[in-house]
């Protein structure tokens, strides 16, 4: 291999992407692969069950099929493209803005052009493969009860991969010449969200209007859409029908993105370079705030609730992503509302999935109050007890929570008094459930490293994620009125218990 | 006089011992800097002072308060300022030491002169109401150091303050700790610029190993070190070598 030719830069960028990925599973520690690769093979085999169960509907499609499975497949490559497009954005963000070896590539002798090319490459490479590894098991358990033809999916993720990073890179470009460097991070981070975040909400507000149900696939799946949609001859349908193992659309879907990402690396490469120069020099100016005329008496916990807010409302960038999983709370909200006057059959659904936000938002509010402290060292050296700042940062949590909840739990009160006592006691053990798991496995980071708080503990993570399950399932029984309810709820509990029992501070 | 500082037997252990059993005592209205070289333990030591880890043994006073039973009590009357200053980016220098005020419970009138008063010797005043995202390192320092010192602390902790600060910089936050020592106030500061150890400090202790090897004033230390005209950096020097060759 030559020093400096594209396969040596290739390899370069490769190993760095494999260690940042390892890095990524193993939260940093050595000698933890091991445990990440047992992880990893459970999953796999789980993955694969679960889709032995759910590909058995659509495995004996044949290559010439009627209109519902093309819809159901190809609102399957959309759904899965827009979180490819998110994932690529962010990583084109993490490019431009991270400057760790720009200057010494941009000093060096070496082609700055070939390395961008190169760079843009692995980050294709390495949205198809985490597209691959996600997707791997439906296409697998498809090939094997369905036969080879199903192969044809590997080369769909191919090119979904690939259509993904060309676009994330030529929006992100698109960003930099309207708003410029300075505005593009927050924008495009904002923009990377909100893409995941539409199709999957547009898809549940859809099926909500033409159904009152909150499945996705119903409304993929009904009568409404499919009349609605082009005859099977379309081009529309050409991605669905390589999945399905047709190789002239193969040819066609995974040629068109090649060639797509290829005229992308052609177009931007050159210029990659220089915007990465410009994103690097952007000097953050500090806004001015009004002019205050005196210091206000405040007691030490009212300061740190204040400080909490005030830190999270001028943070744009913590704010939608905040709202991004309140933003999930839309199609719940229409179908509260779509329920007015038609009895109370749709609370069973609302209700465990307003316990769930609940338990995932204030695990995010949590992280950024007690493990997201900016001022460790200012706080912990003020003559105030320990748990007082605890308790101070807990209370802004629970309060930012009660403000997000108390208008869905006002308005179910109007529906249903039981339901929303139900809700009100859900979402309050959801989110001390999860403010508690972030307390026990606090791990001090900066505000930043926000959206990747989940690899610094991945016991937490599950604890947090399974202890919200558990109390929606709670209530989801609750609501009901089945005593079964009892269950779930010890099930939260005994997830609670070894959260401590493995907090790493147990004091 | 109740010293402003005094440690007895401290202990603490990481993997190794990072402070072995170390005694030190600072007066009272004393400009004091701990020097050492890398990993002697200076800043484990300062921050089991500051409240921030626990020792592994023994006791720390500070103005004759138990800094281990008392921790609440000590801490109202200590400021601690790292080399790394740590502030919140998406506030005013104003609304920070509005913070610090509120978290050191002072009254509110009281809190907002000597604010006001900090930020014009440092030369905040005229970026009090901007967020401190777009600061420097040494407008950053000097915010951090003006919130170590809005309280009124008895006892100044710094662990290099002055890393990374431009020469005007440094002049100030020298003359405000200057300052304070003649208002009567105690500063212990770590720095590795011997020169400002030298022209600053009342007395200087050397510590390696996590122990304390050499204190004293600058002529008391050259005694120790048998050279009678040598600089602070030859004097540190030729202690920690001797040290490290008794080891």
């Amino acid at each position: 291999m030559t020093a400096g030719s594209l396969t040596w830069f290739a390899n370069h960028e490769l190993r760095l992407a494999w260690r940042d990925f390892l890095s990524m599973m193993t939260a940093g520690r050595r000698g933890r692969e091991r445990v990440v690769a047992i992880a990893l093979v459970v999953f796999i085999v789980f993955a694969h069950l679960l889709a032995w169960y759910f590909v058995a509907r659509y495995v004996n499609v044949g290559t010439e099929p009627d209109k519902p499975p093309l819809v159901v497949i190809t609102g399957t490559v959309l759904l899965s493209w827009s979180l490819l497009m998110s994932q690529a954005m962010e990583s084109v963000t993490r490019a431009f803005y991270s400057r760790s070896d720009l200057d010494l590539i941009l000093s060096s002798p070496a082609a700055a052009r070939k390395i961008f090319a190169v760079r843009i490459g692995a980050m294709a490479l390495s949205v198809i493969l985490m597209a691959a590894l996600l997707g791997a098991p439906i296409i697998n358990v498809a090939i094997a009860r369905g036969g080879a033809r199903w192969l044809g999916a590997y080369g769909v993720v191919i090119a979904m991969g690939a259509t993904a990073a060309a676009c994330a890179v030529a929006l992100t470009v698109a960003l930099f010449r309207t708003i410029g460097p300075k505005r593009t991070r927050l924008a495009a981070q904002i923009v990377a969200a909100v893409i995941a975040a539409v199709f999957i909400i547009g898809l549940q507000v859809a099926a909500i209007l033409s159904h009152g149900s909150l499945s996705r696939m119903m409304f993929l799946e009904s009568d409404t859409l499919v009349a609605l949609v082009p005859e099977t001859d379309s081009l529309l349908w050409l991605p669905a029908r390589a999945v399905l193992g047709d190789l002239s659309a193969l040819a066609i879907v995974l040629g068109g993105s090649l060639a797509l990402l290829g005229l992308t690396i052609l177009v931007f490469s050159a210029r990659f370079g220089d915007h990465a120069v410009a994103a690097s020099s952007v000097t953050v100016t500090g806004a001015r705030q009004a002019v205050r005329s005196a210091f206000r008496a405040r007691s030490p916990a009212r300061v740190l609730r204040q400080k909490e807010w005030t830190l999270l409302l001028r943070d744009p960038w913590l704010v939608s992503q905040t709202l991004m999983q309140l933003l999930y709370l839309l199609p719940p909200a229409l179908l509260l509302w779509r329920s007015y006057g038609q009895g109370t059959g749709a609370l069973v659904v609302l209700v465990p999935v307003l316990v769930m936000a609940a338990g995932q938002l204030a695990g995010g509010l949590a992280w950024l109050a007690i493990s997201g402290e900016d001022a460790p060292d200012l706080v912990a050296t003020a003559p105030v007890l320990a748990q007082n700042i605890v308790r101070a940062k807990i209370e802004a949590v629970l309060g930012g929570i009660g403000l997000a909840f108390a208008p869905f739990i006002g308005a179910l009160a109007f529906l249903s008094a039981y339901h929303a006592l139900i809700a009100a006691l859900g979402v309050l053990a959801a989110a001390a459930a999860a403010t508690s798991i972030q307390f026990w496995f606090r791990k001090q980071a900066t505000r930043r490293y926000f959206r990747h708080r989940q690899t610094a503990s991945r016991f937490a993570t599950f604890a947090e994620a399974f202890s919200s399950i558990s109390w929606a399932a709670t209530a989801a029984l609750a609501t009901g009125g089945s005593w079964a309810a009892f269950f779930p709820a010890a099930i939260g509990v005994g997830i609670l218990v070894a959260a401590r029992w493995m907090s790493p501070h147990k004091a | 006089m109740t010293p402003a500082l005094d440690i007895r037997g401290l202990c603490k252990s990481f993997d190794r011992p990072a402070v072995a059993g170390l005694d030190l005592t600072v007066r009272a209205g004393e400009f004091y800097s701990l020097l050492g070289p890398n990993g002697a333990g200076k800043t484990t030591t300062l921050r089991m002072v500051a409240g921030l880890l626990p020792p592994d043994s023994g006791s720390i006073h500070i103005c004759g308060i138990d800094a281990l039973r008392s921790p609440v009590e000590a801490k109202q009357i200590v400021a601690w300022v790292s080399d790394e200053p740590m502030i919140y980016d998406k506030l005013t220098p104003y609304e920070y030491l509005e913070f610090v005020a509120g978290l050191w419970s002072l009254d509110a009138g009281v809190a907002e002169t000597r604010a006001r008063d900090l930020m014009d010797w440092l030369g905040l005043s005229p970026h009090a109401h901007e967020r401190c995202e777009g600061f420097s390192k040494g407008m950053r320092q000097k915010v951090a150091l003006a919130g170590a010192l809005v309280h009124g602390p008895r006892v100044i902790i710094l662990d290099e303050p002055l890393t990374g600060l431009d020469a005007g910089s440094a002049r100030q936050v020298k003359r405000v700790l200057r300052e304070r020592v003649a208002a009567g106030g105690t500063v212990i500061m770590t720095t590795h610029i011997l020169e400002v150890a030298e022209r600053m400090a009342d007395r200087v202790g050397i510590i390696a190993d996590g122990r304390l090897i050499a204190e004293g004033t600058l002529d008391e230390l050259r005694a120790q070190a048998g050279r009678s005209n040598d600089s602070l950096e030859d004097t540190f020097l030729t202690l920690v070598a001797e040290q490290q060759a008794a080891a």
